[in-house]
């Protein structure tokens, strides 16, 4: 069975895609940027952090790009003056959240959450700053796990999951006290499963997964790696 | 068993059950402080007296009067006791067939019991929670039966649709409407859930319901079942409600045990297996597809929706979801009819709902009204008003989802149009009373904390947004907030009902949203002058 082809309407550009893709990678494919944190090309998309978030015309409510399959004759639009004040408001809440010191992080320079607030127009936080006392995971041979820079978007999780097979990150708690742990909430140097094939650092979008060794704005992710990963995993299938 | 065998078998209950000139009935509620001692005692005082020929004590379910319980049923003759003690039991034995006691005696007119319309709640206090021939002697599986000697799948769902049924969970879906959705999925494997996730402050419907008539809620579960063409069920129960827990597993054994569950139910070609699921105390497992990661043994997290649980729900089957208080709304509307239910109730909100009253209320319980009822009816005349000569505030409905309804709006019907226009929502139907004594800067930051503590950490608006207004609530609390505060608390609230994932985010809001429109003063009067340019904040 062919899978239909659809046309839709994106920022007034009329464009088109499979039935079974969203929205974000139709956009993505005709140039159209919507900004994504939480979203990796690769991995399962959960539209946790709602930055992807859309207008459709007909619809009173928001929708997560990365996870809104495309039909005919939607007219979506991905810029609007609510959207982006709310994108501002939810990067704005993640650097409240925790200890995001860009002057003095592994990533700077090259972190996905510095380069959101950049496009943004984001030059202070309105928020102030919630201070939690986090630990640094450094017990790993050569990787550290710094919860201080942390956005919980769960990429590690997911590329560990899915990818690696292995399965050591997880998530522990609820809401605001949320924390990556390795197996049962083990230091990430005890734990049995983690194979140290070092996939959840190059996800990580900020500085919280880093190689050891690395001083400020040292860390420089390998992330184009992972589609190709995927893709010959697929052929390979075949 | 096929219907001749169970019908025979109700009548021999029932002849046993006549053959006691007097039925003392215990409440045997989670709720009710010494009920084990009080059966205890008045068994007792009944062998002392050698009646036991004559009086049968048994316990039952709640009867919903939980501000003067527990409460003694004596029947024949309608006689209530109210707070019974075990040392009462001699005195309550000896005055059977003569004067009651008057020192304990609950007035018979009494508006609490002679206003409700009990549909959901009729046999709640009338039989043995934990007998299946008290259940069945009360007419209890007769739904089911007719259901499966009588009707097709497709005549159940459109009768559910006729009667007008809306979701007793919070949302108000049409319940009919997401029968006839999963029963026209495709798949070879349809599953069944029944939501007793009940986790909002104030409100204990649904433990209630499964305590006291756990088979009502089986029975509307096989019915569903059969209507969608599910063959495998699962309850989700908190753990936190253990005799609830302990009840319904003995209910599904004894159904079981009578062929109501099981392999050809009732010598039909249906099959249908119901399991239990004990959640752990995440109120965000009460929401639809965290329930369900839930069941699947993983760490209860909303999916985005959709696909709905009706398309790809448990393990990615078209998946049927429904509440307690819905599933036991379903026997009485094949007994009576869907004609009978939908004309209860308003004109989009039918039938009865039964409602959790607490706070600052005379008579703390469970009541159960016909849709469109006044709030003013439910807490002054049903609720006896407000204790110690106090003035109501507010009522607080849906609990953290919901929002606080001033006293102005008493006179508003009740319903869920009703309360959405009032910035409130039905919610599962707790009902916190508020009276003059309390801040509403108190009530909305304790819920505030309370979706902050319940937020499953997925989504970043509810994750960490919850966090920034219950740090600006606490300013308002510690008077200390500024213009700038509340315009911020204003803008994080819109952010947080309109990004979030699920609906624990998308409602945290509205108890804040609807003190903001109806008691704006309160956050005014707590407010300080700005502080002046340059100075930083603490």
């Amino acid at each position: 069975m062919t899978t239909p082809i659809l046309t839709l309407t994106i920022d007034g550009r009329p464009v088109s895609g499979l039935a079974t893709e969203t929205v974000l990678q139709v956009a993505g494919e005709n140039g159209i940027a919507i900004p994504t944190l939480c979203f990796l090309d690769g991995l399962s998309a959960t539209g946790a952090c709602r930055l992807c978030m859309v207008e459709i015309e007909g619809s009173a409510k928001l929708h997560p790009a990365c996870v809104t399959p495309i039909q005919e004759g939607m007219v979506v639009t991905t810029q609007s003056e609510r959207l982006r004040s709310y994108r501002r408001a939810i990067v704005q809440l993640l650097f409240a959240e925790r200890n995001h010191v860009c002057a003095v992080c592994v990533s700077n320079g090259h972190c996905e959450l510095q380069d959101l607030a950049r496009e943004l127009g984001i030059d202070h936080i309105d928020f102030p700053g919630r201070y939690p006392a986090l630990a640094v995971d450094a017990s790993h041979s050569r990787f550290v796990l710094d919860h201080n820079r942390c956005v919980l978007c769960t990429r590690c999780v997911r590329v560990c999951a899915e990818i690696e097979g292995a399965h050591t990150w997880d998530v522990k708690n609820r809401g605001i006290r949320s924390q990556i742990v390795a197996d049962l909430d083990t230091p990430w140097g005890t734990s049995t499963t983690c194979t140290g094939c070092g996939k959840c650092v190059h996800v990580c979008p900020t500085g919280a997964l880093s190689e050891k060794g690395r001083s400020v704005a040292e860390m420089q992710k390998k992330r184009p790696a992972l589609p190709y990963l995927v893709a010959n995993r697929a052929e390979e299938r075949r | 068993m096929h219907r001749e065998e169970l019908a025979a078998r109700a009548a021999e209950h029932q002849r046993r059950l006549d053959g006691f000139a007097h039925h003392i009935l215990v409440c045997a509620g989670l709720g009710c402080p010494d009920n084990e001692a009080i059966i205890a005692a008045l068994r007792r005082a009944v062998a002392e007296r050698q009646m036991e020929n004559r009086v049968l004590v048994r316990k039952a379910g709640c009867m919903g009067l939980c501000a003067l319980g527990p409460i003694v049923l004596i029947q024949p003759g309608e006689i209530a006791y109210q707070t019974v003690r075990p040392d009462d039991a001699a005195a309550i034995v000896a005055s059977l067939g003569q004067e009651p006691v008057q020192r304990l005696l609950l007035p018979p007119d009494l508006p609490f019991f002679a206003r409700q319309h009990k549909n959901v709640l009729a046999l709640s206090g009338r039989i043995d929670p934990e007998s299946i021939d008290d259940y069945l002697a009360a007419g209890g599986y007769g739904a089911l039966l007719t259901v499966l000697t009588g009707m097709r799948p497709v005549d159940v769902v459109r009768s559910i649709q006729e009667s007008g049924l809306r979701g007793r969970g919070g949302a108000g879906y049409p319940t009919g409407l997401k029968w006839a959705t999963v029963a026209k999925a495709t798949g070879d494997r349809k599953y069944l859930i029944c939501n007793g996730d009940e986790g909002d402050p104030g409100a204990f419907m649904d433990r209630s319901i499964l305590e006291s008539t756990p088979h009502a809620v089986l029975e509307g579960m096989i019915i569903a079942a059969y209507a969608v063409g599910a063959s495998q069920g699962y309850i989700y129960v908190r753990a936190e409600y253990p005799l609830a827990v302990k009840r319904l597993r003995l209910a599904i054994r004894e159904a079981e045990r009578s062929n109501l569950l099981g392999r050809a139910i009732c010598g039909s070609g249906f099959d249908l297996t119901l399991q239990i699921r004990l959640g752990a105390g995440a109120f965000v497992c009460g929401e639809e597809t965290a329930l369900i990661e839930s069941v699947e043994g993983r760490r209860g997290i909303p999916r985005p929706r959709p696909p709905y649980p009706a398309e790809k729900g448990l393990w990615g089957c078209p998946t049927l979801i429904n509440n307690v208080e819905t599933y036991a709304n379903i026997p009485p509307i094949v007994r009576n009819g869907a004609a009978w239910f939908a004309a209860l109730g308003t004109d989009r909100s039918k039938g009865t709902k039964v409602f959790a009253l607490t706070g600052k209320i005379r008579h703390t319980g469970l009541v159960e009204v016909p849709m469109g009822i006044s709030l003013r009816e439910i807490i002054f005349d049903i609720g006896g008003g407000i204790p110690d000569g106090h003035a109501l505030k507010a009522v607080q409905t849906g609990g953290p989802s919901g929002g606080c309804i001033p006293a102005d709006f008493l006179d508003t019907p009740v319903s869920y149009e009703s309360l959405h226009e009032l910035g409130s929502i039905m919610g599962s139907g707790g009902m916190i009373v508020i009276d003059e004594t309390s801040s509403m800067i108190d009530v909305v930051r304790y819920f505030m904390e309370f979706c902050m503590e319940e937020s499953c950490g997925k989504c970043v608006p509810c994750r960490a947004g919850t966090a920034q207004i219950h740090r600006l609530l606490t300013r308002f609390q510690e008077r200390r907030a500024t213009a700038a505060d509340l315009a911020m608390l204003e803008s994080l609230c819109d952010l947080v009902k309109h990004a979030s994932l699920c609906g624990l985010g998308q409602s945290a809001p509205n108890p804040v949203l609807s003190t903001l429109r109806y008691f704006r003063q309160e956050y005014l009067d707590r407010m300080v002058p700005a502080e002046p340019d340059g100075e930083v904040q603490p």
